[in-house]
Formats: structure tokens, C-alpha cells, sequence
């Protein structure tokens, strides 16, 4: 605890975070001479594999644990490129010995005679215990020191409070202090020198374990029924990053996917003004309203000033400002959501959500009054 | 050094026994010699059809939104894939290969009690065909699931009723539980008959590694079976009996039926992978052609990797939310456990240090375990540095390190035993030819497929998914991930093909193909029902070799 505090109180002054400053030093905590290289090398040939590959997409559409944006992340990545420094000597040294056996010590087909019985050396037997007991210890206080710097314990006050709720198969969100609720889209501010805005999330869970997972923003936290974690993350960049549910829930755990949209600060209080709004009351698609405020929609989802109140699925009030539709399994879009609600079993099979068998008139009436719930 | 000559036993010219006498001979046997071979048979039947579920999740997962298998169908698939391997094909190989070589190793005759070792090969057999009967009886009464797809370590509370409707679940708890009664037993069974049956001068100081490993793994199963066994009687309460350990909705714990389940889960993996060390102790020696170096320090090695195995299983729980404290105690006891293992890596290889290697089958495969068991336990290090464990947990890094351990680790080295038991147990040789083409194009799709498959992890893909968006990174390395498989499927078949083959019309194996240094070689191949005429006495570790070399016996060195 007594490390951790230290770490807040130096990250709540106004320089940078000691987290964030290591970060910017690449990630050569720890090292010098050799090994300084061998990381280099290492995290060259990751990153280049990563770039190569996320050449086709936009900038974040790959959640690359080693493209973090955020302290969590980042100090993740900085303990693993000493871990595989090491593990880049350790590999290299014993496959070496390896292939120097396999090849000096073959045996010749003109040699029948068998070689030296050597039954042991007690020196050596204690020389390759120590060295590796020495390794350990090294690897064991940089993840020690680490798990104390990263791992949330308290909620700073100046923090951003986010209440995440995993289902069956989709991720309510809660700002208990703004009064805003969505889902599957977690909005955060970005955090930059002299502003802060740490996010601090409460994970809880309404039916089994899921497990919270955005990689370039922070490792992952599972999401555990009857418990409460807590995670935190501290975006410095703005723009979309994903992940997804990480650990297995049911049919449609492949697509209980998850999205941070990070907001400079000023367009972050726009949103929240935004979804503080009730929700918008448009004359014009009144057969629709009185569509789903007859059918069983409003058993399960909630229309802000409306009778719908239902708190298993996604809070509708304002749904056409996501994305997506299905915690991520189809973009939000007329069509989709309109193919969405004649049959959610087609974007996502398994889905909870029943289809309602409406004719193709109360469809397209319910739709037309979706697209205006922005 | 005589006797051991006099227990050379000729097998007599066998009668022609017919189909029926056959049977009746195999399902009635107590011999530990066919029990060993049922076990490893069975075991490799239900290895092809695990590995078959295999081959269907890579064809569905080898392109981003595939529609090859629906949802369902998938998560059905990964469950029984790994409760198929790790009990049904992990457990009875470790059981087979247990059963086959420890009295012979020892000198004995049969194991302790013969008739409880076929009582827990019949429960393992039946266990597993209850588990697989979920296809059709899955149904049940309530018409919801066939086979169960909670995963193979059944997370709570998707275990629950609320969650796992029908008897899907049901099928897993009591194929495993029945399976694992069997385990119990044969597991006592075992270390009954090496704490007693040792032929005299086998003192604990001259008892081959292989069956020092087995007596550590026997006492591991026999602590850890007890509290899945208990978790899943837990369960069933839960389910049957209006029980709330692990119902979150009424109070209940998921985090608890973790604990349980690790606290056998780890050791579990340890009890998979002694096996494997077992094997190369015994084939690294004779193809270096020199003794195993540094005896006493593999016996302490495995001794202390058996006890630090007891205390390494919340590393599978570093996501759930431990408190500091936790996390960092079981940092260092993972990172702990690396050391005897590492110790174990060196002592091969100085037992190569100096040979003259010949690179027969078996020894090519115990070759590529050691390259693949560096990388595996490298990559094991990596996920218990806990911050690093929060990214790659649950992500197909994970899932490429334990392919790693299992198919690098174990799968190789039980080819590598099959190369060098299958004359004893048959007394025919496998070929190398057909054997070398099974190595090389395994091995390959084997690397291909799994080096691969730890990218998509770093890269954010969880596993247990059945499908994915394009444009992730993840494509093309899923695509190479399911093409090594079919590259691990065509050396398969030359596998298959080699032991039909050779069982029909091998070379003749002798009763000492590899010029070996254990008791199993100084008896015919096949051995008779009594393994030896006469008990050996044995005066080192390496009662052949004494024989053989008579001017230079080990006895003086040990």
C-alpha cells in the first residue's frame, strides 16, 4: 500500500506520472549496456510486426497490447520488454548449448565405442541452480514493484467514477456521478499534463463472470457476479480503441465487444450534456413509440420519461448516438437495425433478445422511432 | 549378476486363440502389461477425437466470420477438446505408460493390487464414454444442449442452473468424477507398488528416474483429485440439491469453485507434464549413451517441483481481482517453480554434454520437446509476471503456451516413448522412415500453428471466441494457425499408418533393440505374464549396463 501511495502523490503533482515518464524512455526500465540492446531489438521486431500488419486498418482498429495509450498499459509493456529481455538470453543461451550438443555430440556410424560415463558435477548442479534463483529474483521485484504501482486501490478524488455491469452477452455503463447510463461505448476524457482525468471503473457483473478488456488502455479486470472490482486507466490520446469480453460467458461471449471512444474534454462534457437530455419526443413517428411501448420491448429496455423501465438489455433513451448495435455486432445503421429487430438471431445467434414477429409495417414504424432516440 | 541372466524368460509358441478368447482375455485381464496397453490405446482413440474437435474450431476460426459451426456447436467443441485431452488422454497416458513400465522397471511382477488397477482403467473407460454419451443423452429431460459447453475448467456460475439448463453439465461432472475415482485408485495402486515391490537392491538411491517421477505424480494426483472431486459434488448439490456454494444470485461464490478448481488445476498440469520428463529421463541417457547426469539433483528437482506445484494456482486468477498481497505471493511462487524445471532442462542437457548422440526416433523427439519445452517455459514465466498476466490471461497467448507444454512438452515425448516402448511391448520395431516423415512434418505444422498462435494473443484476441471481425491484425495469423494443422494431421496419418504397418510386419525388436540399460530390457519383448522367471537383484542404477560391462560397473561410481 505504502508504494502505491507514493505513486499516486507523485502522479497527482503537477509533472507527469513516473509511470508515464518511464514509458517515454521506451521502456528501458531497468537496464543498461547489453540487455538495453537486446530489448531495443525485441520491441523493434514486435512493433514492426504489429505496424505491418495494422497497415490496412484505421490507427486503432487493432487492440495491440503494445501500442498503449494509457499508464496502466503503458507500464505493462514496460515490465514485459524486460521480461523478454531475459527471456531472449535465457532462450538464446540454452537452445544454443542445445544445438551445440546435437551437433558436436552426434554420434558417427563408424564409432562403436561408447563415450566417458560422467555421472555428475555437484559444482555445476549448484551453479545452474544459483544463476536461475538469481533471474527469479530480478523477475520477481520488477513485478512486484510493478503489481504496487498499477495495480487500483483507491479512487483518487479528482477521478472520473464509470460503474460497468457485464451481461449476458453486452456491457452496461453507469456515470454514477453525472447521471449518464449507456452501453457497450465506454466515453472517457483525455488525460494530458496539468489536466488529469483519471477514469476509475467499478466492475460488477448481473449473471456470470465476463472480463473486461481494453488492451491499449489498461490489462484486463474480470467482471465477477456478488464482487465488486475495481480497475483504472488514464487515456493520453484521443480517438476509438477496442476490446472485447475476455473471458468465456456463454453462446455469445465472441461478440460481447467493447469500445472506448476518448473525447478531448470539452467535446467529453458536450456528450454527457448530451445524454443527460431526456429522451427526444418526435411527433412524426408516434405509430412507432406506441409500437414499442405496446410490445414487449419495454419489458426489457429503457426509454427515459417513458413507461419503458425494463433493466435487462441496453438503455434505449439515447440510442443512435453508438455506433453499434449488439454489444458491437452489427454498425448502427437504418438497415441493421432494422434487420436487428425483425431478427437479432441473424447478426448474432443466441442473443437473448427474442424476435418480436412484427409485420413489416410496426417495423418499419419501431425503427423510424429508434433512429430518432439520438 | 547371474540372476539376471536366469530371468531372461522365452516366451512358448502361442496357441491360435479365437475372436471370442481374445476378448474374453482382454476385458478380463488383471495384467498390468494389457491394462497399460488398453490405457494407452483408449488414450489415443479419444486423442483422435479430440483432435478432431480440434481440426473443426481451426476450420471455423481460419477466416474472420466464418459460419462453418454456429455458436453453440463451438463452445461444445473447445469444452470437450480440453476436458477430452487433459483427462481422457493426459491422465490414461500417464496411467498406460505407469502401469506398462513401473514393474518391470522395478523388478516386480504386477502392480500391488491388480484387480483395483483394472477396476480404475474400466472406471477411467467409463467415465470418458459417459462424458462423450452427452452428445446423444445430453437432451435430457428439459430438451436444452447436448454436449456441455461451460468450458473445460466450468466456470461458476455458468455451471448453474440458471445458466447450463438440461444435463450437459451434469455429463461433465460425473464422466470426470467417475474418471477420477479411477485415478484415486490407480494412483494409490502405483505408489503402494513402488513403495513395496522394489526388487532387492533397488534402494531409493538406484530406483530409475521414470519411476521416481511416477511416485511423485501418484501422490500429486492422489492431493489434488480430492478437492475437484469435492468442487463437483459441490456443484451438483448446487444444481440437484438447492445448494448455494457457488450460486452468486443467492449469496454464493464464484471465485471459491476457482480456487477449488486450480488448487487441482496446476498440479494437474505438473501430474500431465511429469510423464513427459519421465520418458526423456530414460531415452536421453540411452541415446547419449551415457548416464542421466546429476541423479540426486533430478530427484530433488521433481521432488520440490511436486511441492511447489501445490502452491502456484491462483496464477490462473491474477484477473479475477486478488488483492496485492496475493498477487505478488503467487508471482513468486510461479516464478519459483521455474528453477527445479530449469534445473531438470540443464541436467538433459549435460547427459548430452560429451555423448554420442544417436538420433533414432526417440531421440529426435525428445530433441524437439527440449527446444519446444525452452520456449514454454519462457513464455510460462512471461504470465507470471501478474502485470503482464493481466493483458495475456484468457488470450490466445495463453492458449499458445499450453499447446506448448501439452503437445511440445507432453504429446512429443509420448511419441518419443511409443518409439521406444512399442518394441518391447510388441517385439517389432517401428520404421524410422515412416517415422522420420511423421517427425519432420508434425513438427512443422506443430510450429507453425502454435508460434503463430501466440501473436493474435499479443494482439488482443481472446480465446474461446468462434469467430471475429475482420481487420483486427488477427486474419492472416489465423489462417497460418489453421493451415499447421492440416500440416499436423497428414504427419499424423504416417503416424497411424507406421503403427498398423509395423504391428502387422515390423522388424523383429530382441529383447534389447536400443542396447538399454534398464530391467524392462532384460526380459523378452513381449514380456511374459510374469515379466521376469526369477526377481532381479540389482546393485545400481543401471543394472544392464553392469552386465554388460563387467569390467567397469556402475556400482563402483554411485
Amino acid at each position: 500500500m505504502q508504494g502505491w501511495n507514493v505513486a499516486r502523490a507523485r502522479m497527482t503533482s503537477a509533472s507527469a506520472s513516473p509511470i508515464a515518464k518511464r514509458c517515454r524512455r521506451s521502456g528501458r526500465l531497468h537496464l543498461t549496456g547489453a540487455a538495453r540492446t537486446t530489448v531495443s531489438a525485441v520491441a523493434t521486431c514486435v512493433l514492426q510486426a504489429a505496424h505491418a500488419l495494422a497497415a490496412d486498418g484505421p490507427v486503432n482498429a487493432i487492440p495491440n497490447m503494445f501500442a498503449p495509450v494509457s499508464p496502466p498499459a503503458e507500464g505493462i509493456r514496460s515490465l514485459s520488454f524486460l521480461v523478454m529481455a531475459i527471456a531472449a538470453g535465457i532462450f538464446v543461451t540454452v537452445t544454443a548449448v542445445l544445438f551445440w550438443c546435437v551437433w558436436r555430440y552426434r554420434a558417427r556410424s563408424d564409432d562403436e565405442h561408447e563415450p566417458p560415463q560422467v555421472y555428475g558435477s555437484n559444482q555445476i548442479e549448484w551453479s545452474w541452480t544459483i544463476v536461475p534463483v538469481l533471474i527469479v529474483l530480478v523477475l520477481f521485484l520488477a513485478t512486484a514493484r510493478t503489481i504496487n504501482e498499477l495495480q487500483a486501490s483507491d479512487v483518487p478524488p479528482e477521478a472520473l467514477r464509470v460503474t460497468i455491469v457485464g451481461h449476458q452477452w453486452w456491457w452496461e455503463i453507469k456515470y454514477p456521478d453525472l447521471g449518464v447510463v449507456t452501453a457497450n461505448e465506454l466515453h472517457l476524457p483525455v488525460s494530458r499534463d496539468g489536466a488529469r482525468r483519471p477514469t476509475y471503473l467499478h466492475l460488477e457483473s448481473a449473471d456470470v463472470i465476463h472480463s473486461f478488456w481494453l488492451p491499449q488502455l489498461s490489462g484486463k479486470t474480470d467482471v465477477v457476479p456478488n464482487r465488486r472490482n475495481l480497475m483504472w486507466m488514464e487515456p493520453n490520446q484521443t480517438g476509438v480503441f477496442l476490446g472485447q469480453c475476455a473471458e468465456y460467458c456463454g453462446t455469445q461471449h465472441a461478440k460481447m465487444l467493447l469500445r472506448a471512444i476518448v473525447h478531448e474534454p470539452a467535446e467529453f462534457d458536450g456528450w454527457v450534456a448530451a445524454q443527460k437530455k431526456p429522451a427526444a419526443v418526435v411527433d412524426t413517428v408516434a405509430a412507432g413509440r406506441a409500437v414499442f411501448q405496446s410490445t414487449a420491448c419495454i419489458n426489457c429496455h429503457t426509454v427515459d420519461g417513458t413507461n419503458a423501465n425494463g433493466r435487462f438489455g441496453p438503455d434505449l433513451t439515447h440510442l443512435m448516438s453508438r455506433t453499434t448495435i449488439g454489444s458491437g455486432a452489427a454498425a448502427n445503421t437504418p438497415e441493421n437495425l432494422r434487420a436487428w429487430i425483425d431478427s437479432p438471431d441473424h447478426f448474432k445467434p443466441g442473443v437473448l433478445m427474442p424476435a418480436m414477429k412484427l409485420d413489416d409495417g410496426d417495423l418499419d414504424e419501431l425503427t423510424a422511432y429508434l433512429l430518432t432516440l439520438k | 549378476m547371474t540372476v539376471l541372466e536366469e530371468g531372461i524368460a522365452r516366451p512358448h509358441a502361442p496357441e491360435r486363440a479365437s475372436a471370442w478368447e481374445v476378448v474374453h482375455d482382454w476385458v478380463t485381464t488383471v495384467d498390468h502389461k494389457k491394462l497399460g496397453v488398453m490405457y494407452i490405446s483408449s488414450a489415443l482413440v479419444f486423442f483422435l477425437i479430440a483432435g478432431f474437435e480440434a481440426t473443426l474450431m481451426r476450420i471455423q476460426l481460419a477466416v474472420p466470420n466464418n459460419d462453418f459451426l454456429p455458436p453453440n456447436t463451438f463452445n461444445r467443441l473447445f469444452t470437450m477438446h480440453g476436458t477430452t485431452m487433459v483427462f481422457l488422454v493426459g491422465m490414461p497416458m500417464f496411467f498406460g505408460f505407469a502401469n506398462y513400465l513401473t514393474p518391470l522397471m522395478i523388478g516386480a511382477r504386477d502392480l500391488a493390487f491388480p484387480r483395483m488397477n483394472a477396476f480404475g482403467f474400466w472406471l477411467f473407460l467409463f467415465g470418458g464414454i459417459l462424458l462423450y454419451f452427452s452428445f446423444l443423452g445430453g437432451d435430457g429431460l428439459y430438451g436444452a444442449g447436448t454436449a456441455p459447453d461451460v468450458g473445460w475448467f466450468a466456470y461458476a456460475p455458468l455451471t448453474g442452473k440458471a445458466f447450463s439448463r438440461g444435463n450437459s453439465t451434469d455429463y461433465w461432472i460425473l464422466g470426470i468424477l467417475v474418471s477420477g475415482f479411477g485415478s484415486t485408485g490407480t494412483a494409490l495402486n502405483l505408489a503402494a507398488t513402488i513403495l513395496t515391490m522394489r526388487c532387492p537392491g533397488m534402494t531409493w538411491g538406484k530406483l530409475p528416474l521414470f519411476v521416481w517421477l511416477m511416485l511423485v505424480n501418484c501422490l500429486l494426483t492422489l492431493i489434488i483429485l480430492t478437492p475437484l472431486t469435492a468442487a463437483q459434488v459441490m456443484l451438483l448439490f448446487d444444481r440437484y440439491l438447492g445448494a448455494h456454494f457457488f450460486d452468486t444470485q443467492a449469496g454464493g461464490s464464484a471465485v471459491l469453485w476457482q480456487h477449488f478448481f486450480w488448487f487441482f488445476g496446476h498440479p494437474e498440469v505438473y501430474v500431465l507434464i511429469l510423464p513427459a520428463f519421465a520418458m526423456a529421463n530414460e531415452i536421453v541417457p540411452v541415446f547419449s549413451r551415457k548416464p542421466l547426469f546429476g541423479y540426486p539433483f533430478m530427484v530433488g528437482a521433481t521432488v520440490l517441483i511436486g511441492f511447489i506445484s501445490l502452491s502456484v494456482w491462483a496464477h490462473h486468477m491474477f484477473v479475477v481481482g486478488l488483492s496485492p498481497a496475493a498477487n505478488t505471493f503467487f508471482t513468486l511462487s510461479t516464478m519459483a517453480i521455474a528453477v527445479p524445471t530449469g534445473i531438470k532442462i540443464f541436467n538433459w542437457l549435460g547427459t548430452m554434454w560429451g555423448g554420442k548422440i544417436r538420433f533414432k526416433m526417440p531421440m529426435l523427439w525428445c530433441t524437439a520437446f527440449l527446444f519446444s519445452f525452452v520456449i514454454a517455459g519462457l513464455t510460462g514465466v512471461m504470465l507470471a509476471v501478474v502485470p503482464w498476466d493481466w493483458q495475456l490471461s484468457d488470450s490466445y497467448f495463453v492458449v499458445a503456451h499450453f499447446h506448448f507444454v501439452l503437445i511440445g512438452g507432453l504429446l512429443f515425448n509420448i511419441f518419443a516413448a511409443i518409439y521406444y516402448w512399442f518394441p518391447k511391448v510388441t517385439g517389432r520395431m517401428l520404421d524410422e522412415k515412416l517415422g522420420r516423415l511423421h517427425f519432420w512434418i508434425f513438427a512443422t505444422g506443430f510450429y507453425l500453428t502454435f508460434t503463430t498462435m501466440h501473436f493474435p494473443g499479443l494482439l488482443g484476441m481472446p480465446r474461446r471466441i468462434y469467430t471475429y471481425e475482420a481487420g483486427r491484425g488477427w486474419d492472416t495469423l489465423n489462417l497460418i494457425t489453421s493451415l499447421g494443422v492440416a500440416v499436423q494431421l497428414v504427419g499424423l496419418t504416417f503416424f497411424l499408418w507406421n503403427v498398423v504397418r509395423s504391428l502387422l510386419k515390423g522388424d523383429p525388436a530382441g529383447d534389447d533393440p536400443w542396447d538399454a540399460w534398464t530391467l524392462e530390457w532384460s526380459t523378452t519383448s513381449p514380456p511374459p505374464e510374469y515379466n521376469f522367471e526369477q526377481i532381479p537383484v540389482v546393485h545400481s542404477r543401471r543394472p544392464l549396463w553392469d552386465l554388460k560391462h563387467p569390467e567397469d560397473p556402475d556400482w563402483r561410481y554411485e
